[in-house]
């Protein structure tokens, strides 16, 4: 049994983000807003976003949380399809040398935590393209 | 048109860390030395705005007013992230603005302790997964879809930089946490008043690539306040408080418009962009007539963008502003000679009152050993992630 991580990752065959898209500007929203914040229309469409994108920036994490473990590499992941996504760079050295922004990335999953039940929390991330 | 409003008096404390006094202790210290300042007294003052982050609902304004005052004015307690100090500030302006008042104290205190990072809580496992919050997450997503820490937010914001212009990396950040410790050598008020060289910057711990320890603020205590007075009020005050008052030509806060990428990674420019823009027309001054800039370098990353977003240096060219020294305190336009929140520290709900009061005193002519020799424009800046961006321009008297 498995559950995501966040609502707006959809689980499945082809594991991929849900956005809600405003019916009139096309804004995307992760999470649910009353009215757009772009135009303030309040009616809204779940929209598939890309599985593929380029790097916008990052930050190598070496100072969080004691119980986070570090290094991490964070990044904002602008997808092909314009929509930004904040997640962290997986399959890939922290090393600032092996990172180039405007790199190609894609969509991946995996098991993020157990709990007692036996359920699989599922967290996405962007690996290498 | 809205009559003019100065600065009377204005006073901080040393930033640092104070273990035997309360914020209540540092926020009264603060606002009489600004009463002592500005040749005024408590019964003078028309109301007070209080402004502190951690302990926003303490009614922090009356327990100063305890302390040096029970007057029975109206205090308005302020809480704006970061930006708390200069919200306090532009409480007492509008209310002189709006002739509700013809003088006024505003006073930004905050105690961290030694508080660590901020932002980014710690993981506690569930033992049931169960999606709860906006986004229906079974657990804390800090560390695993990006960090919410605040090195990392603003590394973030500075590498998104560093992409979409030349000339900018780990080098041109670590050159602004070098330049502000150097800075601050000269400022007795500041927490940390020791010279690194960049290499000892570039090599000091990494928190949050490419922000290293001595790329960061330091938390800490203090506090700062400002007697402001409108310009009716001020007409009859001495020749003496005339001539060391400081004239306040802009004041303006803005919040963070809707932009793309917003929800992911906190816009830090477009507010600052247009606060800075507004500030300018309402001066009627252009950041080339600044004499100096204390602006909001939380992370050295976030420095070097407000070169930009204040328009210090041509579009792009912050990499190249600070290669070439332009903001060191004898270049063309210096900032942050107080050592910055880098340096000079960032107890939250002070440092956007703080940083007036470094601007007046340069203007006054009464900074000792770091005075900018013929200051007579001053802008101070701060942001508040969430987000809300003050700016305060300030002008010499003129009267001698």
């Amino acid at each position: 049994m498995q559950i995501p991580l966040v609502d707006y990752l959809v689980l499945g065959d082809e594991p991929h983000l849900q956005a809600n898209e405003c019916a009139n500007c096309g804004a995307r929203f992760f999470g649910r807003r009353n009215a757009c914040a772009n135009c303030g229309h309040r009616e809204f469409n779940e929209v598939r976003v890309s599985d593929t994108g380029t790097l916008r920036t990052f930050s190598i994490v070496y100072r969080a949380a004691p119980t986070i473990p570090t290094p991490y590499v964070s990044a904002i992941v602008l997808t092909d399809d314009g929509t930004s996504v904040r997640s962290n760079l997986i399959n890939i050295e922290p090393d600032p040398t092996k990172i180039s922004l405007g790199m190609k990335v894609k969509l991946d999953t995996y098991v993020v935590g157990t709990d007692d039940d036996g359920q699989e929390a599922v967290a996405f991330g962007y690996a290498p393209a | 048109m809205a009559q003019d409003i100065w600065v009377l008096g204005t006073h901080m404390t040393a930033f640092g860390r104070y273990p035997d006094q309360d914020a209540v202790d540092l926020a009264a210290a603060a606002a009489l030395g600004a009463l002592d300042d500005g040749g005024v007294t408590i019964s003078e003052m028309d109301l007070l705005a209080c402004g502190t982050l951690f302990q926003a609902n303490a009614g922090m304004g009356q327990q100063v007013q305890k302390q040096i005052g029970q007057t029975g004015i109206p205090v308005y307690n302020v809480s704006n992230a970061c930006a708390t100090g200069a919200t306090a500030l532009r409480t007492v302006i509008m209310a002189i603005r709006a002739e509700e008042a013809d003088m006024g104290l505003a006073i930004g205190v905050e105690q961290m302790g030694k508080m660590g990072l901020l932002a980014g809580g710690a993981r506690k496992e569930k033992n049931v997964y169960e999606p709860s919050g906006r986004f229906g997450a079974v657990m804390p997503i800090d560390g695993i879809l990006g960090t919410d820490t605040m090195p990392g937010v603003f590394a973030q914001a500075g590498m998104e930089y560093a992409n979409d212009n030349d000339g900018v990396g780990f080098e041109q950040f670590a050159k602004v946490a070098q330049k502000n410790h150097a800075h601050s050598t000269l400022n007795p008020l500041a927490q940390y008043q020791k010279e690194f060289s960049l290499e000892e910057v570039m090599g000091s711990p990494m928190q949050s690539y490419p922000n290293t320890l001595l790329m960061c603020c330091p938390t800490g205590d203090g506090a700062a306040a400002c007697v402001l007075v409108g310009e009716e009020r001020f007409a009859t005050l001495s020749r003496e408080q005339q001539a060391r008052a400081v004239k306040i030509s802009a004041s303006v806060l803005t919040t963070d418009p809707y932009v793309e990428s917003g929800a992911m990674q906190p816009d830090v420019n477009t507010l600052t962009r247009n606060a800075a823009q507004t500030a300018y027309e309402q001066a009627g001054v252009g950041p080339e007539d600044l004499s100096l800039v204390e602006l909001h370098d939380c992370f050295a990353t976030a420095e070097l963008i407000h070169y930009d977003n204040l328009g210090l240096c041509e579009p792009g060219g912050a990499g190249d502003f600070i290669d070439r020294g332009a903001p060191w305190r004898d270049g063309d336009t210096p900032v942050n000679v107080s050592g910055g929140l880098i340096s000079k520290g960032h107890p939250i709900g002070a440092t956007g009152v703080a940083n007036v009061y470094e601007v007046t005193t340069h203007l006054r002519g009464e900074a000792g050993d770091r005075q900018i020799e013929g200051a007579n424009v001053g802008l101070a800046h701060v942001i508040g992630l969430g987000s809300s961006c003050g700016v305060h321009i300030l002008e010499k008297s003129g009267i001698s």
